[in-house]
């Protein structure tokens, strides 16, 4: 076991750490924001796989599918909530969740209707294909610019929470919609939006994903295990916490590889288990 | 056995009438069931994943199926009988698949069950069946199904095993001395294969670098590619099925792993390869038990393309449609022997059936009831090399029928 | 200032009266004499024992979703353990089905201790989000420990065809006396469950339910009370699992996905979470609407969901909630 192994290793980590991220952070908006527990986020994800892959085939060009696909399925997200969710608001908080439970099935089976059930080729962006020759291995130049996407995400959603008057709504009608309300501020646009973003950004990850993965109607399940493990283990809520997690999980995955390849899924599972069960509320957020 | 569950059912029949006004809506769904009384059609169970991930290759079998039945029928059925295919969708699940079993035997009366599409769901069916002394022509890769503990006197395997795939391909790839990596599912099906492989391996001589273990289902491969790649093999071995196998090749073609290795799998399945492309898949090398292009060297594969084509609209039969053939077929070949549906005299018929209907001479072995037939070695072809949409692989190597692939009955447990 | 009337809550569903009375007070014999008429009216009798197997297992969850207001997502871990003690007990170690049963519901019933005192320290959403990671670490070690459980390949080979019933042979392949003798375990859980609600502990969990908070002040011993909630209601779910395994004579690995898990949720609202009986009827709809929908379509699922999301928005109460409802004025 040399060190340059143990390096591409850890690097591979992190850039899987990065897929993870992107798979967790629209869950983890949602939650933190509307503490709504999206269990149709998985197929989102999918959902905006698919988007993608047909506007780029229509199209002709992966790019398209991109920009296109993260605002199809936050335009989608934004009629869920104001058709499915918003009702449920002031019932028990296990409700949407349930709803979303349900909406997930369906989804998943409307898109098996309308694309079939087999895998659809989605094939890497010319422009990104082949290696790069890091110095300790070779890694393909998409898995790159995927991280390089995660992280230009992630400083754009910085800005627009720390930095607009927009954000700082989100922000404080997260910690205290009463109060906001009380202030004048239509906070059912705001949920409107936050959970468009929520669903945009899920259907970023599965675009991104399409390429690396085959396009499946079942993708969905396993990303959404992924992201309630990152989700939780940074804490619900917590932007932070998701990307630390994210990384966090990725470097341990990647090094589960080293030793027990097959053990991967259960150590995923057994660090959200020893989370929840010494600090529940995650590694940042807060106990509600 | 089946008499007393028909005295049941004729009970069952004048109880309903009676408790009809009280169970009026659900009667009302029950009836036609009910109206199945004693009749004189061969009744087959085919139950298969119509829904889930395998739905094509489901859908496939059927069409096959359909058509073995019907090429059946129009020459006036078994003894003056029709035959009637019961498809039901075992949605890919044990439980689902015993309980479609179970109401197959119980209420739909069949004379046989042929199906199902994974390891799992296969074993359930049996336990089901061999119970109840059914007849279970399974066609799907199992080497578990051969073996002592699940065996039974009326579990019949039409399909290869993964033990036979693997060394045919083995046999074909490998050369002494080579240098093999392997990668494999981290389930009964991955371990079964990596088993195969690694007996050939022993016997070519060739040396093995490295094997890693995979979660099945995983999506992601990155964290296991620096691995391999650091082995240097000469060539990668990928023991897995479905969505893994689509997913696993196409990142080691993203990792750049194909420059430095030959991929061989030990099923190289039709459907993912649609599922991927022809660029992801070029070059790969792995087994078959069927692929529509033998038809220019097999005139029995050629009919059964025709006929396929005939009643399909003009699309070919891919490997695991072909299952759905040749196990019905086989099976009703053999109640046709046997003179109807009398399950000793079938099972009698079945071991001593010499059938040839799509691929070349095939027949059961009496100790495990395994069907013994060709294995392909397939190669996937370059999208330059594709003659047409359906053109996908190229028969690299076919290995005629023989014992010799498999495991002795021995060793599966077997006395004698 | 503290009056006796405080110290105990009144729960609502004490005596009640009239129609709503009967119902209550024979709950129990009315729902064996509803099932013992299932396989009669049913297009299967296959059909009705997975009605009988799943009808327990959501009645058992229920008493910790519907009664005690907790929503686990992993119950499908105790569903599970039932079924693979059964089948290891009879298969691998040739015990007689009598006592491979109770070690069975035991087996159940330990893990759900132990995950319950890992859980119950935790609430709300961390709850439904701790049982069900737990549930899926079962799941993967249950598929790595292949020699004992057969892995993804599932437990086999553990054949129940004929019980000895004092003297009285019987032959359990045949559907109706299977689903008689299954009944009978049936009619067991139901009996407990009843029994259970209509304790001074079932008072203590309706309070749990209703406010946590005031049920402390109460001074009901919350911590103990959700546990013991937790353990016998997997206790009952494990006896569905005994069930389960005897029925197929096979335990497939995904009764222990948390898709099973979501399944058991979706049969207990349906069917109505805060009733005695809904979720068997919840069970008894979403296996026949299974059953039906797929016979006309290979996309019954997209039905399946769709019905359920209508649920969660109008009826939240489920069939026979609503139906109870409307009933009793």
């Amino acid at each position: 076991m040399d060190a340059e192994l143990i390096l591409m290793q850890l690097f591979s980590g992190v850039a899987l750490g990065a897929i993870l991220v992107i798979a967790a952070l629209g869950l983890s908006i949602i939650f933190g924001m509307l503490g709504v527990v999206n269990f149709a986020h998985g197929a989102l994800f999918m959902v905006g796989a698919y988007a993608g892959l047909w506007v780029a085939s229509v199209t002709g060009s992966f790019w398209w599918g991109l920009l296109a696909a993260p605002i199809m399925v936050g335009v989608f997200g934004m009629v869920v909530e104001y058709v499915l969710v918003r009702p449920l608001y002031g019932r028990s908080i296990d409700d949407p969740l349930l709803l979303t439970f349900g909406l997930s099935y369906v989804l998943v089976e409307a898109v098996r209707m309308i694309f079939g059930s087999d895998g659809i080729p989605f094939p890497t962006p010319p422009q990104l294909t082949g290696v790069w020759d890091l110095g300790v291995g070779f890694f393909p130049i998409y898995r790159l610019f995927v991280v390089g996407v995660v992280i230009l995400v992630l400083v754009l959603l910085w800005l627009g929470l720390e930095k607009t008057k927009f954000g700082l709504i989100v922000r404080a009608g997260a910690r205290d919609p009463t109060i906001m309300k009380v202030l004048g501020v239509d906070i059912s646009k705001v949920w409107l939006l936050v959970f468009g973003l929520g669903a945009g950004l899920a259907a970023l990850g599965g675009v991104l994903a399409g390429p690396m993965r085959s396009v499946n109607p079942e993708m969905g399940s396993l990303v959404l295990a992924e992201a309630f493990v990152v989700t939780v283990i940074g804490g619900l809520g917590s932007l932070l916490g998701s990307i630390i997690a994210g990384v966090l999980v990725g470097i341990a995955i990647s090094m589960t590889a080293l030793f027990a390849p097959e053990m991967a899924t259960i150590v995923m599972f057994a660090l959200m288990a020893i989370v929840l069960l010494i600090r529940p509320e995650g590694l940042f957020g807060k106990l509600a | 056995m089946t008499d007393i569950i028909r005295n049941i059912t004729q009970k069952k029949i004048s109880r309903r009438s009676a408790l009809a006004g009280l169970g009026a809506g659900a009667s009302l769904l029950a009836m036609p069931w009910a109206a199945r009384a004693a009749d004189d059609t061969i009744r087959i169970g085919f139950p298969t994943p119509l829904t889930g991930p395998f739905a094509a290759e489901a859908k496939d079998q059927v069409k096959s199926a359909e058509l073995a039945v019907k090429q059946f029928n129009d020459k006036g059925g078994i003894g003056g009988r029709k035959i009637e295919l019961l498809v039901r969708d075992d949605k890919l699940n044990g439980g689902e698949a015993a309980t479609r079993t179970l109401e197959l035997i119980e209420k739909d009366k069949v004379h046989a069950i042929v199906g199902s599409l994974s390891s799992a769901v296969q074993l359930a069916v049996n336990e089901v069946t061999r119970a109840r002394g059914v007849i279970y022509v399974s066609i799907s890769q199992s080497d578990t199904i051969n073996e002592l503990k699940d065996f039974s006197k009326f579990t019949f395997h039409e399909a290869l095993n993964p033990h036979m795939t693997a060394g045919a391909v083995a046999r074909h790839t490998f050369k002494k001395g080579a240098k093999v990596a392997y990668l494999s599912a981290d389930y009964a099906y991955g371990h079964e294969m990596l088993r195969g492989f690694k007996r050939a391996q022993a016997a070519i001589g060739a040396e093995s670098v490295g094997e890693l273990l995979h979660p099945f289902g995983a999506a992601d491969y990155s964290t296991l590619m620096p691995r391999l790649r650091s082995m240097r093999p000469e060539i990668l071995c990928i023991s897995n099925f479905g969505r893994d196998q689509a997913n696993s090749i196409k990142q080691a073609v993203d990792f750049g792993l194909k420059q430095q290795m030959k991929i061989v799998v030990p099923v190289l399945l039709h459907n993912q390869r649609l599922a991927v492309g022809p660029e992801v898949f070029e070059g790969v090398v792995g087994g078959a038990n069927y692929y529509w292009g033998l038809e220019s060297e097999i005139p029995s594969a050629k009919a059964f393309n025709d006929a396929f084509r005939a009643a399909n609209n003009g699309a070919i039969p891919t490997d695991y449609g072909a299952y759905g053939y040749t196990g019905i077929y086989s099976l009703l070949l053999a109640m046709q022997a046997a003179g109807g549906t009398d399950t000793e005299k079938v099972i009698a018929a079945l071991e001593d059936l010499k059938y040839n209907i799509a691929k070349g001479p095939q027949h059961y072995r009496k100790c495990d009831h395994q069907s013994i037939q060709s294995v392909l070695v397939l190669e996937s072809k370059k999208k330059s090399d594709m003659k047409s949409d359906m053109d996908l692989f190229q028969v690299v190597a076919n290995e005629p029928a023989s014992e010799e692939v498999l495991r002795s009955c021995t060793e599966l447990g077997f006395p004698g | 200032m503290s009056s006796p009337a405080l110290a105990a809550p009144v729960p609502s569903t004490r005596q009640p009266s009239g129609l709503a009375g009967a119902l209550t007070t024979y709950r129990v014999p009315l729902s064996i004499i509803a099932l013992c008429l299932l396989p009669w009216v049913l297009p299967s009798q296959a059909l009705a024992v997975n009605v009988l197997v799943y009808g327990v297992l959501a009645v058992g969850y229920n008493l910790l979703f519907g009664y005690t207001g907790m929503l686990s997502f992993g119950h499908a871990a105790f569903f599970g353990a039932g079924a693979y003690v059964t089948g290891i007990a009879i298969g691998k170690f040739g015990i007689p089905w009598f006592a491979a049963v109770p070690l069975g519901i035991l087996g159940g019933g330990l893990l759900a201790f132990i995950i319950g005192m890992l859980s119950t320290r935790t609430r709300g959403i961390y709850f439904s989000m701790v049982t069900l990671a737990l549930a899926q670490l079962i799941y993967y070690v249950a598929l790595q420990a292949s020699s004992w459980t057969g892995g993804e390949n599932g437990l086999r080979g553990f054949t129940v065809d004929k019980i000895n019933l004092f003297g009285w042979k019987l032959n359990f392949l045949d559907p109706i006396n299977k689903y008689y003798v299954l009944l009978a375990f049936a009619a067991l859980a139901l009996w407990a469950v009843s029994r259970i609600l209509n304790s001074p502990f079932g008072a203590a969990i309706e309070a749990i339910r209703e406010n946590e908070r005031r049920a402390r002040t109460c001074g009901f011993d919350v911590e103990r009370t959700k546990l013991l909630a937790f353990t016998l209601s997997g206790l009952i779910c494990a006896l569905a699992g005994t069930m389960s395994a005897l029925h197929l004579a096979f335990v497939p690995l995904d009764l222990l996905h948390y898709q099973t898990s979501g399944m058991i949720v979706m049969m207990t609202l349906l069917g109505g979470a805060r009733s005695f009986f809904g979720p068997f009827i919840g069970a008894l709809v979403f296996l026949l609407m299974e059953d039906v929908f797929s016979l006309w379509t290979s996309h019954w699922q997209i039905i399946v969901g769709s019905i359920f999301v209508l649920f969660v928005l109008f009826l939240p109460k489920g069939i026979w909630g609503t139906f109870l409802a409307k009933v009793i004025r």
